[in-house]
């Protein structure tokens, strides 16, 4: 039997067309709301999806006034959601650039409370102009320079979430100790861009390692990917290009990105793609493939691309919530009748979800031996 | 009408007030501890919710402090949750000014308020010195002067950026979702300029806390603050604290009810006053430890103690006056060093008290202790002859230890006309009756 695909959903906005939002059920400002999140993530659940991402930036999402040019930060919205869904995997996009690897560590592994094991974090680079002037820095000179310093910074999260054993908390009431501290670890990172003491203040989360997602399309962020992260979102043009891609990102699972504008008959999916595109004043191109059409069809290309190697997919709808309903609606089924998608939940923790090991504590001392 | 009394609830800290021993002592980090305390508040109308804020574990002669309950979640995240499972309680977040930067704290402080429906409330700190540094990128950068004027430049740049938005008026026909956000803020703190990423949220200016107590953080406070969390939990020095507080507002052009003074304090509550008085012993007890006892008394001889008894006299030796303090990353310090060493000895042979009798004795006892009835009649006295205008309550126990005075004291408050029986708004500035 081949192996079952995996589905993510991509949640940005009204949709990731950038005319989305003129033509939603609704209002522009419902998303910054809790409420939508709730209910799109439900949505995504019920489909029995493996996790969505909740696209950021660390500046505004553009800052064109005829576009939805405000967004609110990924990390807490994932967290507003957590509580009120039980399987699903969530997985925020939180910049590497400008931000304190410190508490991006403590964030994600709370999230990893929040969720009881169900927490990831798609690592990002803040490369676009005027972004460290919202901090008053200079600019990074290099793309490569941004990604070593994201390398550093997923390296310093990873040991801060290894810094307590899973065991640490005691609760010894005969010595009156809370914690054994020697099973808490100074990380003692030192590298170009900071250095970070630790240990975290945060006990070991139920993953341990919640899953490190990263966004590539060329060689550099290849690289950072296969180096740092868990999960990699991908962008092929087809399934040969596809295949190419698998090869230059050895490690993590990837997972291929498409905007999805889906119906149960394919001129009214490429109808909806182009009235959105005419209210613009060229069509709109993404970083993806954009697909218009049937759940067929769809199943019919993720199935050649699974089959040049990719392990899932994160669809981006392009217009929200119908793109993803389509999605949970009549993509799934598809899939299910032909056998390649699960049709109950499943139970655990999302790296278990995805195939990921368990993560094993870079500081644990083995079962018996003496602490040193 | 009587003033209407403010109550908070603390979540239980890293400090040797929150009762780790105790049988029913639940998870320190589980969300589920979180959910039940700040639910349980809500049942009690309480205004609202409140986090402190981790950067570093603390350490007491250069090893990690093992003895209190150690660690716990980011603050903000949990907030979030917290949103979730909960509709009209406000929720507070202690954040430091010194290892976050305006925008981003603006930013999620934004979120929060609009995924919370306009509840969220900045608790304003800084840091100082090297130790919690050594967890960020800028190390101890802030020098101990500057941290007011870190802390003032702070608000004002994030208040700059949540008023960079007009009210959202989307024309979707036009075309036109929004073309404000742009800021620009030059100071000697923060040097920055750009767009803003959140609209408007429903309070506009999230509620902000001060929690400093010297004159410089009087001063910060009536200049921007909308509540101060105070250390203040007696009656005259309540009462003095606040008038001094209240009298500074008037130079900033502000009315004295836009400055909430709320002091952080404990209770006991018993069936009688002799229970209650036992009960508050036992905690005492618990909270004081063998080890916690000689503990607290390292951080005021600034030595190595642990070859005392607890339960024997106190040592000989005169504390170390000239040593680095051997206490990390804990705000309190002793000033006085060989002062409070002379009134503990005057003390401990006076009652022939041992180490750790004489620790229960002379620190963090309980604020209030007594019956549901005695209990509600002294805080409305508080409230009533100005010592306060209402309470942070911080338990000892997690999760369980609000539920005794929600269900206790909370409906004797309401009979007496000083405290809500129905939220009145669904923001916290509402409720708080803040502009």
């Amino acid at each position: 039997m081949t192996s079952p695909l995996h589905l993510a959903v991509a949640l940005d906005g009204l949709g990731w067309h950038p005319a989305a939002w003129r033509t939603s059920t609704h209002d522009a400002a419902d998303v910054f709301r809790g409420d939508y999140w709730v209910r799109l993530v439900q949505e995504a659940e019920a489909g029995l999806l493996d996790l969505v991402t909740f696209e950021d930036t660390f500046g505004p999402p553009t800052d064109a006034p005829g576009e939805l040019n405000g967004r609110l930060d990924a990390v807490l919205v994932a967290s507003r959601v957590a509580p009120v869904t039980e399987h699903i995997g969530l997985v925020p996009v939180a910049t590497t650039t400008l931000t304190e690897p410190f508490h991006l560590s403590t964030a994600i592994a709370t999230l990893d409370y929040l969720s009881s094991g169900r927490a990831g974090w798609q690592a990002r680079v803040s490369a676009r102009p005027g972004e460290a002037a919202l901090l008053g820095r200079p600019a990074a000179s290099e793309l490569s320079e941004l990604f070593d310093e994201a390398a550093d910074a997923v390296e310093v999260v990873r040991r801060l979430w290894d810094s307590w054993e899973d065991d640490a908390i005691i609760r010894d009431v005969a010595t009156g100790r809370y914690i054994d501290r020697d099973r808490l670890h100074y990380i003692d990172f030192a590298g170009e861009f900071f250095t970070v003491k630790g240990p975290s203040i945060v006990p070991r989360s139920p993953q341990g390692q919640p899953v490190v997602a990263a966004l590539a399309h060329a060689a550099v962020p290849y690289e950072f990917a296969s180096r740092s992260a868990d999960l990699v979102f991908v962008t092929p043009s087809d399934a040969q290009d596809a295949a190419e891609i698998v090869r230059r990102v050895p490690g993590p699972k990837v997972f291929a990105d498409l905007v999805v504008f889906l119906d149960d008959h394919a001129p009214a999916a490429h109808e909806r793609r182009g009235r959105l595109d005419a209210l613009l004043t060229e069509p709109w191109q993404s970083d993806a493939l954009i697909f218009a059409g049937t759940p067929e069809q769809l199943a019919d290309l993720l199935l050649s691309w699974r089959d040049a190697g990719v392990d899932g997919f994160r669809l981006r709808p392009g217009a929200l919530p119908y793109d993803l309903e389509a999605i949970t609606r009549l993509l799934v089924p598809v899939l299910q009748d032909r056998g390649v998608f699960r049709t109950t939940q499943p139970t655990g923790s999302l790296r278990s979800r995805l195939g990921l090991p368990p993560a094993v504590n870079r500081y644990a001392t083995p079962e018996g031996a003496p602490v040193a | 009408m009587p003033k209407q009394i403010i109550l908070a609830a603390h979540f239980p800290g890293v400090n040797n007030t929150t009762v780790w021993s105790d049988p029913e002592a639940g998870s320190q980090i589980d969300f589920a501890s979180f959910k039940h305390l700040a639910r349980t508040a809500e049942r009690g109308k309480f205004d609202f919710f409140f986090l402190a804020e981790g950067l570093r574990l603390r350490e007491q002669r250069g090893l990690i402090h093992d003895l209190d309950v150690v660690g716990r979640p980011d603050t903000l995240t949990v907030l979030a949750g917290l949103a979730a499972v909960t509709t009209h309680l406000g929720l507070a977040g202690t954040l430091n000014a010194t290892f976050h930067e305006p925008y981003e704290l603006a930013r999620q402080l934004a979120t929060l308020d609009h995924l919370s429906g306009g509840r969220a409330a900045w608790n304003v700190v800084t840091s100082s010195g090297p130790f919690f540094g050594e967890n960020f990128r800028k190390g101890g950068f802030l020098d101990y002067a500057d941290r007011y004027t870190r802390a003032g430049e702070f608000i004002d740049t994030a208040r700059e950026l949540w008023d960079s938005w007009e009210p959202l008026a989307p024309d979707r026909d036009a075309g036109f979702f929004a073309d404000t956000g742009t800021f620009r803020h030059a100071g000697p703190q923060f040097d920055i300029g750009g767009r803003f990423g959140v609209p408007k949220s429903p309070q506009g200016h999230p509620v902000i806390l001060q929690a400093g107590d010297s004159d410089g953080g009087r001063e910060l406070a009536a200049a921007k603050a909308d509540a101060i969390f105070s250390r203040h939990h007696q009656l005259e020095d309540g009462r003095e604290f606040y008038r001094d507080v209240k009298a500074r507002l008037s130079r900033y052009g502000r009315e004295p009810d836009s400055l909430k003074i709320i002091p952080g304090v404990s209770f006991v509550l018993g069936d009688t006053l002799a229970d209650a008085q036992e009960k508050a012993h036992h905690i005492r007890r618990q909270q004081v430890s063998p080890q916690t006892a000689i503990l607290l008394l390292e951080q005021v001889w600034n030595t190595d103690l642990s070859a005392y008894d607890a339960e024997g006299p106190l040592p000989e030796i005169d504390p170390q006056v000239d040593a680095e303090s051997i206490i990390q990353g804990r705000a309190a310090q002793h000033a006085d060093r060989l002062a409070t060493a002379a009134e503990w000895r005057g003390i401990a042979e006076q009652k022939s008290l041992s180490i750790r009798e004489l620790i229960i004795e002379v620190t963090g006892r309980q604020s209030f202790i007594g019956t549901p009835a005695t209990v509600a009649a002294e805080l409305d006295e508080y409230v009533q002859t100005d010592a306060c205008d209402g309470f942070i309550l911080v338990p000892h126990l997690t999760p369980g230890g609000l539920d005794d005075f929600v269900d206790g004291v909370v409906p004797l408050l309401q009979e007496r006309g000083v405290f809500r029986t129905e939220y009145e708004s669904t923001t916290l500035r509402g409720n708080l009756g803040l502009a």
